[in-house]
């Protein structure tokens, strides 16, 4: 509790400076339609006029609230207005991708880390997979998958893993290579085979990289499902909403959108790092 | 039966390459250590203790001579576990109970549920640990955490117990009592003990044997046959005779060092 100052200090001055940036970029379009009206004004219409335009360019905080309300609360689940459906839709893909992603990440990093061959080629196309732009990427993962019959959630999974595989692989690389020297004579001295060593020592002692990199993936694998909703047609899902969002020059839903996309990831994030406390606790790891 | 060799090393040698050209951590060593000897190996650092323990318990490999354990290569002594391997930090797993890290090598082993349950009790008693079965490493001090890494040598039915300066993380009070308690476990349990360490008074006060090593290239200048008796009270310490090899030792390690 005594780092609640602090933060909602921090908080109160952001949103000072929203208010205030964005009666600087909505004035323009308040003051041109004052002047085609004809009228002139004050300072206080102006500032009113700014904090409640239809499409603003930067809409404000209560515009933003006010449309998370009625998008969440007013609205049934199964209306296809509700931004809560379309972050459930976002939120199955992401999870879908993020077990996938985190599934192939571990399997790669255990065969990186046991097998000499693989450490040497797999690592680099590791790599090279995070350098081609995912933007360039998720189209063809979409149309390619659809052509060969899988559609919906999949090949936006897809687009997930492919983001989220990415730290858990080069996190639990790290993790299961964790041991120390002398951890691992001692396993040598008591004759303990591979996968004994795995077992009792190395996926131990990789938990708190594997936390880590799960927050990320966690992170990427959201990012990656909005991204693969936009080439979906902009049919569902919080991307389908930035895109639909955008094309209407609808600013407010826009932002609506993003609050919504950004609490998701917090909460995703933070249940993974409840679930990393409780468990490097109980390792006595923490 | 009391000087059948458990460890034979004939002309020894393991040299490192290294970019700096090769190090020779072992030259030429010749060593018997005998059915319940306790056997220390003291020299200052770079002298080959700490590798020629490690080629004992094939952590390294010679690359000229030969040696021994048991009778056969350290490799397949390694694998049938002949010996147990105490290093220098007690190195428990944080996420296991005392209990839970003593049963650790007899899991691997395949020891049964049953026989290991009455082992770690054994073994516990046997180091003064009774009733820290349950705690978790962090709840102990740096001597009993050590105390814990003995015993988990001494869990699985292995004679030889080999030692790397287990003590010598540890303050001088806590290791003159852990010394006192070694005498006594290696009486009761008849094992052959190498203990490697840079103490002189140590190595004196717990040995039967000390070897007497010297760096570049790591030889051994000297080996003494302790005549103090089994028994040995701290006090011991104080006594002509004890002073006495302490006398020998300290000038083998100064001739070792001559050439600096």
């Amino acid at each position: 509790m005594r780092n609640l100052l602090p933060v909602l200090t921090v908080v109160a001055a952001i949103i000072a400076l929203w208010y205030g940036a964005a009666i600087m970029l909505n004035s323009t379009w308040a003051q041109d339609k004052a002047t085609r009206a004809g009228t002139t004004l004050s300072m206080t219409e102006l500032i009113t006029d700014t904090w409640s335009q239809k499409k603003p360019k930067l809409p404000v905080p209560h515009q933003v609230a006010a449309e998370i309300w009625q998008t969440t609360v007013e609205k049934k689940i199964t209306s296809k207005r509700s931004l809560i459906y379309h972050a459930g839709i976002t939120f199955s893909s992401t999870m879908l991708g993020f077990v996938m992603g985190t599934a192939l990440g571990i399997a790669l990093a255990i065969g990186i880390v046991f097998n000499r061959t693989m450490d040497m080629s797999v690592m680099p196309w590791v790599i090279a997979s995070q350098t081609i732009p995912i933007l360039a990427i998720a189209p063809m993962i979409i149309v390619v998958l659809n052509a060969v019959g899988i559609s919906g959630l999949l090949p936006k999974a897809m687009i997930s893993m492919y983001l989220s595989f990415f730290p858990v692989v080069v996190g639990m690389v790290k993790g299961l290579r964790s041991p120390s020297h002398m951890q691992l004579d001692q396993m040598r001295t008591w004759h303990a085979s591979a996968s004994q060593t795995f077992w009792r020592l190395r996926l131990p002692s990789s938990m708190p990289y594997l936390f880590t990199s799960l927050k990320v993936a966690m992170a990427a694998s959201l990012v990656g499902a909005i991204v693969g909703e936009l080439p979906t047609g902009a049919v569902a899902g919080l991307g389908a909403r930035l895109l639909a969002g955008s094309y209407y020059g609808q600013t407010i839903q826009i932002w609506s959108a993003l609050v919504m996309a950004a609490a998701l990831a917090a909460g995703l994030v933070s249940i993974i790092g409840l679930v990393q406390r409780l468990t490097l606790k109980r390792m006595g790891m923490a | 039966m009391n000087d059948q060799p458990v460890v034979t090393a004939e002309n020894l040698s393991l040299t490192f390459e290294t970019s700096d050209g090769p190090v020779h951590a072992l030259k030429d060593v010749n060593l018997e250590v005998h059915k319940g000897d306790f056997v220390s190996f003291i020299g200052p650092s770079g002298c080959g203790k700490t590798t020629f323990l490690r080629v004992m318990a094939d952590l390294e490999q010679q690359t000229a001579g030969t040696i021994t354990v048991n009778g056969v290569s350290p490799e397949e002594a390694r694998k049938s576990r002949a010996y147990g391997y105490v290093f220098q930090a007690a190195g428990l797993y944080p996420w296991r109970t005392i209990g839970g890290n003593i049963r650790l090598p007899l899991e691997i082993m395949g020891y049964d549920k049953a026989d290991q349950d009455q082992r770690v009790k054994r073994v516990l008693e046997l180091v003064d640990l009774a009733g820290f079965e349950k705690k978790f490493p962090w709840q102990l001090s740096g001597g009993m955490q050590q105390r814990a890494s003995i015993a988990r040598a001494l869990a699985f039915d292995a004679d030889i117990l080999l030692m790397d300066e287990p003590f010598g993380a540890l303050d001088e009070i806590v290791r003159d009592h852990l010394n006192e308690q070694l005498l006594s476990l290696w009486d009761k349990t008849h094992k052959t003990i190498c203990f490697v360490t840079h103490s002189i008074p140590e190595a004196v006060y717990l040995s039967t044997k000390i070897v007497v090593m010297s760096p570049r290239p790591g030889r051994i200048t000297d080996v003494i046959d302790s005549p103090l008796p089994r028994e040995r009270p701290l006090e011991i310490r104080d006594t002509p005779e004890f002073i006495e090899i302490a006398h020998r030792v300290r000038d083998g390690l100064r001739a070792g060092h001559g050439d600096d």
